[in-house]
């Protein structure tokens, strides 16, 4: 198991640095100058050749890298062309608030998905299977954007019962940190919903179709039994792997439920970054939201082996 | 003993029951640099109209009034402005406000690096510390707009300490001596600012803190109001305007803006000027004749905004009205266009893709199709569409200017030979002298006059296109007191009051 750990672990580094490459030569090929856009349609070709000079923006490709890479050593990641704020700062204002969304919402898509992709599953072809099969498609054929508005439009602007947008830091007020993130975690859960439900509905009538499972009920064990227990076990492991990939979409694609609910977030900074060509943050974050990716298929791989005991000695 | 705790009793009473008021304004865009000299954003002005005072500012109905500085004058051969200074004014970190500080602030906005307010103070030479309230600025050639720049964010004065101690992490704690003071900044989300408690007008400052929430969609940002979760918004969509008036509990105050909307037309730069519209002015003259400008803000606008066809709208005293906006003429433009041996044009119009560029873009695209244009429609986000118009890889594109509070900086840079905004590189050096004759002279009927030669010329030539004028709507609680709309879009928070 530590081989294993260490293995993975080690395959991580070649990864950071390939992505890290990848990163830094395809924001070259952004059509449009930064210095351009920082100095503004108003600006003196001095003015622009001033800010080039003074961020370092004629550099040559391979120096700006490395002066990158040797700041990232030095826990630096640069400063933000638009706001003049550090990037850390940025990123560490922002990523709080998307990993609270992000988590909450799995947990509402784990919690909903998963135990109506059983009911479906069990009820194959009743009318619990078609409610589950509707609710799944509503969740995932409804765009985040309507549904938000939708939500404000009934929960604070009618009913007044949530805020309509903010985000209240968790270690600031536990209640209203809460209410500020139901709305926006509903609206991102039901999406993903969606997907876990189909999945585990599939997984569901795959595993309950085989030989053990009748094997358990011929013993004379009671369905829950069987179904918690061997066939939910057995065909958590595609399911697993689709949570991790979700939860590492719903880290870096909020953007649009974020937008609605103003929620200072990370998609949100990644997709302002982009447009301003500010190159720092978009370098910084895509690291970073690469580097969760590669953490959570790390999880996942422990997960698996947590779940199927086959693997662990692997 | 017993009276002293009754009057404390009384006074604990008094104290809890005024409420701290704390004013929540949700805006359209994030802000971008929290320095004066390096700020280029229009939402940012407004966080700076919290705090940083500047040396002059503007009333209502667009006149210049005393903020930081009392008084103001040209010497005879305007190449000095004197300024008298307020006294008794403080910067947020309790240094002194004084004619040092002033020639501080302006000789910053001069020299750092990366400064957007060197080309607005022009041709300043020196700027001369005469006595402790006195400061004069010495020019080497008469620009009469430098007041108008003064009453913008060339105007706004920051503590010398502080720059000096902050370099460039001034923007992560600006300090400056407005009526509020940074407390705090969440990238794209919120700006929180409190009441200073040393400023000079603080007697009519009534708020005690104000918190400024970043919420572009228009849609959110109502919804927002209408649930509670905020106090005042800026740029209410001209469409929900009815809606929110007919709701009873909001007042919605509006002003029209100082800039213009339009077209800029590529008449010299590189080879998309060899094109139809950029080589032949019967071609401009004929699109502008198949645009219906009053169809157009009752598309855009449900017919609130304003026609118009110089660089300041028809209630602006420096508009020409011997120059009216011409009436839509579809015979008149395709005989023009058949002159012209061109009676299909097609031709491609570059605009940002914010929402309102892109449907006046498809109004134009609309209306012209009637007199035989065949107009392209080319969408582009902010820093493609820069990078696009400083290369001249265009025919036409859409311009909206946020404006000036003075005429010359509507128009100057954009047809002036060379200058940074004229992107169409056009020039005409009796243009030229017309608008450089607006900015020798303070005398305003020599102004109106030198602007009315300008106009003439432009209108004729037609570098650029003047379609409309837009309106800024605020929308507010009831309740709220002594707001008041200002035609540059900023709201003024001195005797502003929640209730």
């Amino acid at each position: 198991m530590t081989r294993f750990l260490l293995q993975r672990i080690g395959l991580m580094i070649p990864t950071i640095f390939f992505v890290s490459v990848i990163v830094f030569s395809l924001q070259q090929l952004l059509p449009g100058d930064p210095a351009l856009t920082m100095a503004g349609d108003e600006a003196s070709p001095a003015l622009i050749a001033e800010i080039r000079a003074k961020y370092h923006l004629d550099d040559p490709l391979l120096v700006r890298y490395g002066k990158w890479v040797a700041g990232i050593a030095q826990g630096d990641l640069g400063i933000s062309l638009r706001t003049q704020q550090t990037v850390v700062q940025l990123l560490t204002q922002k990523i709080p608030v998307t990993l609270e969304l992000a988590t909450l919402a799995m947990i509402i898509a784990l919690t909903f998905g998963i135990s109506m992709g059983i009911l479906a599953a069990i009820s194959r072809g009743g009318p619990m299977d078609y409610v589950a099969r509707c609710i799944a498609l509503f969740g995932i054929s409804m765009p985040a954007f309507w549904l938000g508005i939708l939500f404000i439009l009934l929960f604070a602007v009618k009913w007044r019962i949530l805020p309509a947008s903010g985000y209240v830091p968790l270690t600031e007020n536990p209640l209203e940190n809460l209410r500020s993130m139901i709305m926006p975690a509903t609206v991102l859960g039901l999406a993903v919903s969606g997907v876990i439900m189909r999945h585990t509905r599939s997984a569901m009538l795959q595993v309950l179709s085989n030989d053990y499972v009748r094997t358990a009920r011929a013993k004379g064990l009671s369905e829950t039994t069987v179904i918690f227990v061997h066939a939910l076990r057995n065909a958590a492991l595609p399911v697993i792997t689709l949570g991790a990939l979700e939860f590492g979409q719903l880290l870096s694609g909020t953007v649009l439920t974020e937008t609605v609910f103003s929620m200072p977030g990370f998609g949100k900074l990644v997709v302002d970054a982009v447009f301003n060509r500010d190159y720092a943050v978009v370098q910084g974050a895509v690291l970073c939201t690469a580097v969760v990716f590669l953490l959570l298929n790390l999880f996942a791989d422990l997960a698996y082996a947590a779940v199927n005991p086959r693997l662990r000695g692997r | 003993m017993k009276r002293l705790l009754f009057a404390s009793l009384v006074s604990l009473a008094v104290t809890s029951g005024v409420q701290a008021q704390s004013l929540r304004f949700g805006f359209n865009e994030d802000v971008d640099v929290l320095d004066p000299t390096l700020s280029r954003g229009f939402t940012t002005r407004m966080i700076f109209s919290a705090l940083c005072d500047k040396l002059i500012d503007i009333s209502p109905d667009l006149k210049f009034t005393p903020q930081l500085a009392t008084s103001w004058s040209w010497s005879d051969d305007n190449l000095s402005l004197t300024l008298k200074l307020r006294p008794n004014v403080v910067f947020h970190d309790g240094e002194p406000f004084n004619a040092e500080a002033v020639k501080y602030s302006i000789e910053r906005h001069q020299s750092m690096t990366g400064s957007q307010r060197k080309a607005e103070l022009g041709p300043l030479k020196s700027v001369e510390a005469v006595d402790s309230l006195t400061v004069k600025l010495n020019l080497s050639a008469p620009f009469v707009p430098l007041v108008g720049y003064l009453s913008d964010r060339a105007g706004m004065m920051v503590s010398p300490k502080a720059a000096r101690e902050l370099g460039d992490k001034f923007t992560t704690a600006p300090v400056c001596a407005g009526p509020f003071k940074f407390k705090e900044r969440v990238a794209q989300d919120r700006i929180v600012v409190d009441k200073f408690d040393k400023y000079w007008n603080k007697d009519n400052i009534h708020l005690d803190q104000i918190v400024f929430r970043t919420l572009p969609d228009p849609t959110v940002r109502l919804a927002n109001l209408r649930s509670g979760q905020l106090d005042l918004i800026e740029r209410i969509a001209p469409i929900d305007v009815a809606g929110v008036k007919s709701e009873g509990r909001f007042a919605v105050e509006e002003n029209t803006e100082l800039g213009w909307n339009g077209l800029l037309y590529n008449v010299g730069a590189g080879e998309k000027a060899k094109g139809p519209m950029g080589s032949d002015p019967r071609i401009r003259e004929a699109f502008e004749l198949s645009i219906d400008r009053d169809g157009l803000v009752q598309a855009m606008s449900k017919g609130q905004y304003t026609p118009g066809n110089q660089w300041v709208s028809p209630s602006n005293a420096y508009y020409d009205k011997q120059l009216p906006i011409q009436k839509r003429d579809i015979a008149k433009a395709k005989a023009l266009l058949a002159a012209a041996g061109k009676p299909n044009p097609v031709v491609t119009l570059v605009t940002p893709t914010q929402t309102e560029t892109v449907q006046f873009a498809q109004i134009i695209q609309a209306m012209t199709r009637d007199a035989g244009f065949d107009v392209k429609i080319q969408a582009t986000e902010f820093a493609t569409a820069l990078d696009i118009t400083q290369k001249g890889d265009f025919e036409m594109f859409t311009y909206f200017w946020s404006g000036r509070t003075d005429p010359d900086g509507n128009i100057y840079n954009f047809t002036a030979c060379n200058a940074p905004l004229n992107i169409g590189k056009y020039c005409n050096p009796d243009v030229d002298a017309s608008l450089q004759a607006a900015r020798r002279t303070a005398d305003p009927e020599a102004r109106r006059k030198a602007w009315a030669q300008a106009a003439a010329l432009i209108l004729k030539d037609r570098p650029m296109l003047f379609a409309f004028h837009r309106k800024y709507f605020w929308g507010r609680k009831k309740e709220m007191k002594n707001f008041v709309a200002y035609p540059d879009g900023l709201v003024r928070f001195t005797n502003l009051k929640l209730n």
